[in-house]
């Protein structure tokens, strides 16, 4: 249904990253004229920032097109909907980390797991590791950051994320609580 | 190429063979998929990659690692951390300039936080999430994630 709206929108957002491309480029070839004793170490980086971005983002495309392929949608809220405990707090970093797209692409996902009762640990793990636990994203950040960073960082994430998908089930939980007991109903929720 | 590019480039070719062998109609849609968002990434990239040229040929180190490095302090957290909420660049770009970044002075926590304030929190798209979600699951879950991102950049800078 959404199909054409989103089609006019990357449209719209391609027309907008190739006049900002246009722009970059004239104020790069004007810097670069003014100042011509720094056109060599400009293009020497940008070369080679090219050619390693390059030698990887045609394989991680094409992971990610075979991922939003295979991994229909509604796998997420067949599994996640009726998980429960500890298990459905991994199994939604583990379904968050696989599929592909931005975002807010997520958003509705969420949000039917939300109407269809999931815990709300469980649908912040997946947010924050669709977010950023995504296995192409690992492998440009393993190229360009190194083993140790990418691993550091992953690993600590995982942690936080965890944590943070707790401690909001838990306050969400207790602020309900505290509305029900007052009488009122909670129409943000 | 270095070895973590071959790497890839192998496991991906292993996938799409997989794929190809398993369901033929499927592997083809996403290969049309991936060659489309080449297209719609390229430009961006692009620009990343010319800005990343500017940024390490034009600005010297001592002022960048003065206003988000070791000099900057937690202020200089703060700034990153914020920068990343509030750009919208598409995740897989961010890594390379990144990179530019740690070369050129930023330290080790400040790249940390930029990354994952920039991928987990969006200001851009907060309205839609809180659409979607309600207020206090979005706001909580963004404001968290501004948190548990400096967190994680403060722990990497001490064991990296």
């Amino acid at each position: 249904m959404k199909e054409p709206v989103e089609k006019e929108t990357q449209r719209k957002e391609m027309k907008r990253d190739v006049i900002i491309l246009g722009l970059t480029l004239f104020i790069t070839v004007i810097l670069l004229s003014i100042f011509p004793d720094k056109q060599k170490a400009v293009t020497n980086t940008s070369l080679k920032f090219f050619i390693e971005m390059i030698s990887i983002l045609p394989a991680v495309l094409v992971l990610m097109g075979l991922f939003a392929v295979f991994m229909p949608k509604n796998m997420v809220v067949k599994y996640l909907g009726k998980a429960a405990g500890i298990k459905s707090v991994f199994l939604g970093i583990l379904l968050g980390s696989l599929p592909t797209g931005p975002l807010y692409v997520a958003f509705p996902i969420a949000s039917t797991l939300l109407k269809k009762g999931a815990k709300i640990s469980c649908i912040i793990v997946f947010l924050s590791a669709w977010a950023c636990i995504k296995i192409p994203q690992e492998m440009v950040e393993l190229q360009f950051l190194g083993p140790k960073f990418m691993a550091a960082r992953l690993i600590l994430t995982i942690v936080f994320v965890i944590i943070m998908g707790v401690s909001i089930e838990q306050l969400i939980e207790w602020s309900c609580k505290k509305q029900v007991s007052g009488g009122e109903d909670d129409a943000s929720f | 190429m270095n070895t973590t590019a071959i790497l890839i480039n192998v496991f991906a070719f292993g996938c799409l063979i997989f794929a190809f062998i398993k369901e033929r109609t499927k592997t083809k849609q996403a290969l049309t998929g991936a060659l489309k968002s080449f297209f719609r990434i390229f430009p961006t990239v692009l620009i990343i990659i010319i800005f990343i040229g500017l940024l390490l040929g034009f600005v010297p180190q001592g002022q960048i690692s003065k206003l988000i490095g070791e000099q900057a302090g937690f202020g200089g957290v703060l700034i990153v951390a914020s920068l990343g909420a509030f750009l919208h660049i598409p995740s897989l770009i961010s890594f390379p300039l990144a990179a530019s970044l740690l070369k050129n002075g930023t330290s080790v926590t400040s790249v940390a936080v930029f990354i994952t304030t920039l991928t987990m929190i969006g200001i851009v798209t907060l309205p839609l999430e809180i659409k979607e979600l309600g207020k206090k699951i979005a706001l909580l879950r963004n404001g968290i994630s501004f948190v548990i991102a400096i967190i994680i950049g403060i722990i990497m800078g001490v064991i990296l």
